[in-house]
């Protein structure tokens, strides 16, 4: 009996989505088939690594990364440029300290950093805020607004913020990441609201949440391939962006990454699995279908980006 | 793909005798389909029946168990391309690779290594899962040294003795031939042999090929030479084309019923840097391998890679949980803050994380409802103040502590006056909404 492969029939793809400009420009997304199934779809652009950036010093960020940063997180447009110098696609940078429980800065002084930044790197700029709901709207406005001609990726546009947010993007010309709760259709929903308020749904990069490995991650991966089922199968046109997953702020989070040799002695050696943790995290997420990647260890990015280089070989 | 009721019926002796215990025979052939039922209840069926619906009946991917015992591991018997469809059901198997070179000390350590493997992790106990004991084309003396080294010192750990040469897979299998081995493996040279071997000791046997087109060829053939328990190697090695072999063959298996391919796949995820083999590895776990060899087994990646396992083996329809309990985190003591969320693992970890990363010491209260989050659980009727009074009284937690305040998750905070009703004498704090504030929560109490 010979073996016919099975090939699956595809009737959508997802979009290119342009981020930056110039020779360092980056585009992500682009592929018409399930993740790298190159028998029987093509993938024009390989998932695209971010390195992660804060406004602040990552005081309470664990040891393992704080050492791996050394005194480059010191400031972001020195932190940004090592982490164009050091193999980054992107940069990312976390508005963290505008949180009100963090140093509660203005928007004026994030839009300064974002701008800074912005002038100070090639590779293309992702601008995040701190996820608190109400402040990022005035934030992510005014960054921006600051930032406007760069083409940068303005996130995350959630359920309770996303006119505003969205519409910063727009004028500003800038793409837009917009996160739902580890649901199918609540992803789907958010596309429609924003595409219904006139946002192009070529211009929106889809978070639908990351957790880390142990944590849940199992939702993530799942949500995704179902995202990437209905994009690709079904062609439906509000499932079709491409998906963006911010895994070091979890990741970094867990105890796996924090836990001392002494205190777990069953989990081995710290540094090692801290880097495993964060590293296998990504190469599920790219697995699922990740079209670009926010992390934190320069060491696992480094991995992330070799295994994308293997899969798209 | 298994038959429908209809097509099932064609095959059928069609009297409707009722002797099966249905009243007609398309009834039964309905049954049969919803696999409610057995064709040995119809004592009319032809032997082409038989045949027919035995086959279609057969998993898609046969089931293939190695080793003896409680350690024994059972791979294969999946029906799905995606673990949301239904689950995915046997956990792949993580082999540890010692070489023949590696008799003795080298040997010893990782056979070591696999005993003191085991990890708990949500209440369960993970670990290596067995042994390749490999071949380097060399001495076959060695390499049966090496497979009685195993034997005697990891005694139960399921056997993998990986060779192509049949003289050095019989000389090892002579250490542990009742002990179920997988043996590794047939090639178009040596099948014939292999496979004499196979029978004689009833041992699992891996087919490796180059390509799919091979490999089918190769599977085709040896099971006409009567060996049943196979096991795949397409000859993929990087994360590009095992990703690609290995969907083919769970598609081919269990979307067009391709017998050549319907068994569980084995994949060596070895590379000279760690890092880069527990990546390859992780994309075996994701990607229908049955059974992974890693070249050396750390303790940290073993716990990613068991991680990472137990996540997509999850079925996705029943949700992990802890057991009912109050969990001490940090050096608590009695006037520590008390804590109460509910006992879907994800949940309890998550909090628990948060106060962990808080270093504030704390008392976490673990409710049992079934495994949901909180406000599912709270949703569904299971995380109600009649029931959570209910259990902070019967759970003794008043003799751990000084004061008598609860401090509930901020999304039922709608739960607190009642709560006050029903825990007389009690304190009821509403926390935050999310994990993520409990720290900034927790320092500013302290």
């Amino acid at each position: 009996m010979a073996l016919v492969i099975p090939k699956e029939t595809y009737s959508g793809k997802i979009y290119n989505v342009q981020l930056g400009s110039g020779a360092k420009a980056v585009t992500i997304g682009g592929a018409n088939a399930l993740p790298f199934l190159g028998f029987e779809g093509t993938f024009p652009n390989r998932p695209a690594v971010a390195f992660e950036v804060m406004d602040i010093t990552p005081d309470d960020w664990p040891e393992t990364l704080k050492k791996a940063l050394g005194n480059e997180a010191a400031n972001p447009v020195q932190w940004a440029k090592f982490c164009q110098k050091n193999g980054a696609d992107m940069v990312a940078l976390r508005l963290m300290g505008t949180h009100p429980d963090q140093k509660n800065k203005t928007p004026e002084e994030a839009a300064k950093i974002a701008a800074d930044v912005a002038a100070a790197i090639d590779v293309p700029l992702i601008i995040l805020g701190s996820g608190h709901a109400e402040k990022d709207t005035q934030v992510l406005q005014a960054a921006a607004a600051a930032t406007r001609g760069k083409n940068c990726a303005i996130g995350k546009a959630v359920e309770e913020n996303y006119k505003t947010i969205a519409a910063a993007a727009m004028a500003n010309d800038h793409k837009l990441i917009a996160m739902s709760q580890l649901d199918v259709n609540l992803a789907k929903q958010l596309n429609i609201l924003l595409t219904q308020m006139g946002f192009d749904k070529e211009r929106i990069i889809m978070d639908p949440m990351s957790s880390a490995l142990g944590y849940g991650l199992e939702y993530t991966y799942s949500v995704m391939e179902r995202i990437r089922l209905a994009a690709l199968l079904q062609n439906d046109a509000m499932m079709q962006t491409p998906i963006v997953c911010d895994i070091g702020a979890n990741v970094w989070k867990v105890k796996e990454t924090m836990a001392a040799d002494a205190d777990m002695p069953e989990w081995g050696g710290l540094e090692d699995r801290a880097l495993a943790w964060e590293s296998v995290t990504a190469s599920a997420m790219i697995t699922a279908g990740a079209d670009l990647l926010i992390m934190r260890h320069p060491g696992a990015a480094a991995k992330a980006k070799e295994f994308i280089a293997e899969l798209m070989g | 793909m298994a038959l429908s009721g209809v097509e099932i019926f064609k095959h059928l002796p069609k009297t409707n005798c009722k002797k099966c215990g249905h009243p007609t025979c398309l009834a039964f052939a309905m049954k049969l389909a919803a696999k409610q039922a057995s064709l040995d209840a119809c004592p009319d069926a032809s032997d082409n029946a038989k045949q027919i619906l035995g086959e279609s009946a057969a998993p898609p991917i046969r089931g293939i168990s190695i080793g003896t015992g409680d350690k024994a591991v059972k791979v294969g018997d999946e029906i799905c391309m995606f673990r949301h469809e239904k689950k995915f059901f046997n956990p792949n198997v993580f082999a540890v690779a010692i070489k023949a070179s590696e008799a003795g000390d080298a040997a010893a350590k990782k056979i070591e290594a696999v005993k003191t493997s085991e990890i708990d992790r949500v209440g369960q106990k993970l670990r290596v899962d067995a042994i390749a004991v490999t071949d380097e084309g060399g001495d076959a003396a060695k390499f049966a040294a090496v497979v009685k080294q195993v034997v005697d010192g990891a005694p139960g750990v399921p056997i993998i003795l990986v060779s192509k040469t049949p003289a050095t897979i019989e000389a090892g299998i002579a250490h542990c031939a009742d002990k179920k081995p997988l043996i590794y493996a047939a090639t178009a040279e040596n099948a014939e042999a292999m496979a004499k071997i196979a029978k004689e000791k009833k041992a699992s046997l891996a087919v490796s090929a180059d390509g799919l087109d091979a490999l089918t060829a190769l599977s085709e053939k040896v099971k006409a030479l009567g060996v049943d328990d196979l096991v795949l190697d397409s000859g993929a090695r990087k994360a590009k084309d095992m990703i690609e072999h290995f969907t083919i063959i769970r598609r081919a298996a269990i979307k067009k019923s391709f017998k050549p391919l319907g068994y569980p796949i084995i994949t060596f995820a070895t590379r000279d840097n760690s890092v880069s083999e527990t990546m390859t590895a992780a994309v075996g776990t994701m990607k229908y391998a049955s059974i992974i060899i890693l070249n050396n087994v750390e303790k940290w990646k073993m716990l990613a890679l068991l991680s990472l396992r137990q996540n997509i083996y999850t079925d996705p329809q029943v949700p992990m949980q802890v057991a009912q309990n109050v969990y001490k985190v940090g050096d608590a003591k009695e006037n520590s803050p008390l804590m109460i969320t509910t006992n879907f693992s994800l949940s309890y970890f998550i909090v628990r994380g948060e106060v962990e990363n808080s270093k504030v010491p704390a008392w976490l209260a673990v409710m049992d409802n079934e495994g949901l989050s909180v406000l599912t659980a709270w949703a569904a009727g299971k995380f109600t103040a009649s029931k959570i009074a209910q259990f902070v009284t019967e759970s003794g937690v008043e003799k751990n502590i000084s004061h008598k305040e609860l401090i509930i998750p901020g999304y039922v905070a709608i739960l607190s006056g009642s709560l006050e009703e029903k825990l007389p004498g009690w304190k009821i704090t509403v926390g935050p909404r999310e994990a993520n504030q409990l720290p900034t929560f927790l320092k500013a109490r302290a």
